[in-house]
């Protein structure tokens, strides 16, 4: 009901909206994040991929980067503060960083290996005077494989992954280093230094109000010219509420907005403002419950829902924001790789399939899917799940919804298929981050990590499948390393493995004075190549 | 009198155990696991029962309880599991916010609505009267979000003479009475005037209308006493009963609004409420909750004592 008469009465204003943004101060980008606060400052983020976004790789830095400079090939690791690392061929647990000379924490303090082995203790070590548990819950789990470190010469750093791990480079660039002289100066109290934090990254945080604000300004003296921001200030303000965030765009108070509400782009399109979307690794799926019993565990069957559904309808129904799903990752992907099953629209080779499986119209099959109204890069779910229901229904396969809320879904999705709390269920919606090969592919599938100790949710456990991820851990150089990942990619689509169905393009809406934004193919997005034209 | 007020104040002291154990059993009786919030999804088994452990959540619940009470009771209401700020100090913040928000409505609604409701009350069952019904119905049914979102649409983005969101042109934090950041209140506060108004309105008209019906208003006027005259004993005659709802829509008022604190995105105990309601920030929520239900205990504690003083009728104790 508001859709309706803010579309109308956004085309009939135009000019005065624009009017009104131009009247604004040079240089200041104001971003509109859908997050309800401003991302944990300290060093180690919370709020998922957004809060890495917003206040990870802005104000800090990790040993390896994701190289953001580009928007038409798939991001991949750059040195950050580290210019090389390798790994010792006579024992690959040992991993030695190079790091980079000369780099300056904000506070001026130096960049140095005392500094790397501190800010490793400060999510693995609890003995240490500066372990923080908030840190700790955000950042311990992101580098696993991690067993010791230490400090080898002032610029070089050696860690010890507890067995071989060549994914360590990926886990790595989760890990932000904050200035251990300014936690120093602020009482050695995480709590000061969240209002005056200090990384070495492109931008440094000036003043922030809890749940309101956040100003940053660029930190004239990075170690890397190309990424010093043009911008004079960048102000965060947390709205979490869609309507809410494109009225603030609209209104002029915001330049800038995170995921723009699909029906409200072409409203906002009217008027002038820039929709600027990209592939990027995130997925929304099926996971399929594997436990026996289930009807899923027949690939005729997976195979035959992976055949029904209508991809493109659905990016209609989305106003063109997805991408078709044509495996796990998006078809840009460089772990892609060449699958011989292609997922397409094909309800007539979908109900040979069924028919292969024992189904037909005489006896369609049953099955229970839970699903969530909303949540974290769930685009429209509701809506979406029930163009996925007929779809379905169209070849024989009819599914009862069980709808939870996300918070209880995420619950449901750890506790794994077997736990009550997934109440029978064979299949569950869900999307996440898949940019790295442990979020990417591991974690759904690996046997040691079957729900409850870990994300495989359906139970899946099968031996080919292991040795490639054990593959995966074993090739140490990156382009072996790559080739290995596009082989268990085409394990995963080859096995219909999951119900492929879409991936986000992480839209943004901004105003026309945004200028020389490239949006990587990546969660995290550099900011230091845009102006604001006046 | 005196026993009066010491006997509503001792209620105070079970009301607000009562409150206390509902609001801290309620959050944890919700489905949903507050570690979500902080730890990434696939944080092991063993991380997850560290942290546990470290947020105290693996202790019994009488025990979480205890502790929680014995430290609110000093004033501790703990750390937010999501952001580590102490409770106390984001719900003061919040709490101010709302204040202002709450006050500002005030300012607009009870006034407005007394008003109103004497008009309807003296003209009952005239044009005037409908009008003002109407009007008062309209403001009660019409789902303030809604409204909200329909200004915004109007004076934001068409005409684009006030803002659509946030607390003053930095944040909230120099909140001044000035132009500026007025400006920012006008849209929130009218939204969430609507509804206590078109509620005192009603009340208020029933009132009139009843009293002016009655016998001894009749004998007023055989005495020859002016209209004006007249209007001062409906006046104190209504006057208990209206501030009776005025404070409980006081206390609406200051609870906040979820719905309209996030459609303007005004940082108030609303927006926290909601936050710590979709992160399960359990000592957030906890907290939060008892700072309001506590408001409404207070707020009507305060009607109940000013009520003898408006009404000599009321001889309790």
């Amino acid at each position: 009901m508001f859709l309706k008469p803010l579309r109308s009465a956004a085309l009939a204003v135009a000019t005065v909206a624009l009017l009104s943004t131009s009247a604004l101060a040079a240089g200041t980008l104001r971003v509109g994040m859908t997050a309800s606060d401003i991302p944990l400052t300290t060093g180690q983020t919370d709020q998922g991929g957004e809060g890495m976004r917003f206040m990870g790789y802005t104000v800090y830095d990790s040993l390896i980067n994701w190289d953001l400079s580009s928007a038409d090939k798939p991001s991949t690791l750059t040195p950050g503060l580290a210019t090389e690392w390798s790994t010792d061929p006579e024992d690959r647990t040992k991993w030695t960083f190079k790091l980079r000379e000369g780099v300056k924490f904000h506070d001026g303090s130096d960049f140095t290996a005392d500094a790397v082995v501190w800010n490793l203790d400060k999510p693995l070590n609890d003995q240490s005077e500066q372990y923080d548990t908030r840190q700790a819950a955000q950042g311990a789990s992101r580098i696993p494989s991690i067993a010791s470190y230490k400090v080898v010469d002032p610029l070089t750093v050696e860690i010890v992954t507890k067995a071989p791990d060549a994914t360590l480079p990926y886990q790595i660039a989760w890990i932000m280093f904050s200035s251990p002289a300014n936690w120093e100066a602020n009482g050695k109290d995480w709590e000061k230094v969240a209002a005056n934090p200090s990384g070495t990254g492109p931008w440094k945080l000036t003043s922030f109000v809890p749940r309101e604000r956040a100003e940053l300004v660029p930190n004239t003296d990075y170690w890397d010219e190309n990424r010093i921001p043009k911008l004079d200030k960048m102000v965060l303000i947390p709205l979490p509420e869609p309507n809410a965030r494109s009225s603030a765009l609209l209104s002029g108070q915001v330049d800038w907005i995170e995921a723009p509400a699909p029906d409200l782009v072409p409203a906002l399109e009217g008027n002038g403002f820039e929709i600027v979307s990209n592939a990027y690794p995130h997925n929304w799926t099926y996971h399929f419950s594997r436990l026996e019993g289930s009807p899923w565990n027949d690939i005729n069957v997976r195979k035959a829902a992976n055949l029904a559904i209508d991809r493109a309808g659905l990016k209609q129904l989305l106003g063109g924001l997805m991408i078709e799903a044509k495996g796990f990752m998006p078809p840009s992907s460089q772990w892609f790789g060449n699958p011989e099953f292609d997922v397409k629209y094909d309800p007539d080779a979908a109900k040979e399939y069924l028919a292969k499986a024992g189904y037909g119209p005489d006896k369609p099959l049953t099955v229970k899917a839970l699903i969530s109204p909303s949540g974290s890069g769930q685009m429209l779910p509701l809506p979406m799940n029930e163009f996925i229901q007929q779809n379905l229904a169209e070849v024989g396969i009819n599914v009862d919804f069980e709808v939870v809320e996300w918070n209880t879904m995420i619950n449901i999705w750890r506790a794994g298929a077997a736990d009550p709390s997934a109440q029978g269920a064979q299949s569950i919606n869900f999307s996440y981050f898949i940019q790295d090969p442990f979020t990417g592919l591991i974690r759904h599938l690996s046997c040691d990590l079957i729900a409850p100790n870990g994300t495989n949710w359906g139970h899946y456990c099968d031996p080919e499948m292991e040795d490639l991820f054990k593959q995966i851990r074993n090739t140490f150089d990156p382009a072996e390393q790559d080739k290995v990942l596009q082989k268990t990619h085409e394990k995963y689509v080859n096995d219909a493995l999951f119900l492929f169905v879409a991936h986000d393009v992480a839209p943004r809406a901004m105003s026309p004075k945004v200028k020389g934004f490239v949006q990587a193919q990546n969660w995290f997005q550099d900011f230091s190549t845009i102006s604001i034209e006046e | 009198m005196l026993a009066y007020t010491l006997q509503r104040l001792l209620y105070v002291i079970p009301v607000a155990f009562g409150v206390s154990v509902i609001c801290f059993m309620l959050v944890h009786i919700a489905p949903g696991d507050p570690l979500t919030a902080v730890m990434p999804i696939d944080a092991t088994a063993e991380q997850q029962a560290a942290m546990r452990a470290e947020y105290g959540f693996d202790r019994p619940l009488p025990v979480q309880f205890a502790i929680w009470l014995t430290n609110a009771l000093q004033g501790d209401l703990g750390a937010s599991i999501a952001t580590g700020r102490p409770v106390a100090s984001e719900v003061s913040r919040a709490v101010g916010n709302t204040l202002i928000l709450a006050f500002t409505a005030s300012l607009i609604g009870f006034p407005l609505g007394i008003f109103f409701g004497f008009v309807a009350g003296i003209f009952k069952d005239t044009l005037i009267d409908r009008a003002v019904t109407a009007f008062a119905i309209t403001g009660v049914s019409v789902p303030n979000y809604w409204l909200g979102i329909v200004l915004v649409v109007i004076f934001s983005v068409t005409l684009g003479w006030l803002p659509s969101m946030g607390a003053g042109p930095g944040g909230s934090t120099n909140w001044a009475w000035d132009y500026e950041h007025l400006r920012f209140i006008i849209l929130p506060a009218v939204t969430l005037a609507v509804v206590p108004m078109g509620i005192v309105t009603r009340t208020v008209r029933a009132l009139v209308g009843d009293i002016l019906s009655q016998d001894f208003i009749g004998a007023l006027k055989a005495k020859g006493l002016s209209r004006f005259g007249v209007l001062r004993h409906v006046v104190r005659n209504v006057t208990p009963t209206t501030l009776s709802v005025v404070g409980l829509q006081l206390g609406y008022l200051l609870g906040g609004s979820i719905l309209i604190e996030t459609v303007f995105n005004w940082p108030g105990t609303g927006f926290l409420l909601s936050n710590a309601i979709f992160q399960r920030d359990l000592p957030l929520l906890q907290g939060t909750i008892l700072v309001l239900a506590l408001f409404f205990v207070f707020a009507n504690l305060i009607v109940d004592l000013l009520q003898p003083l408006v009404d000599p009728r009321i001889k309790r104790g």
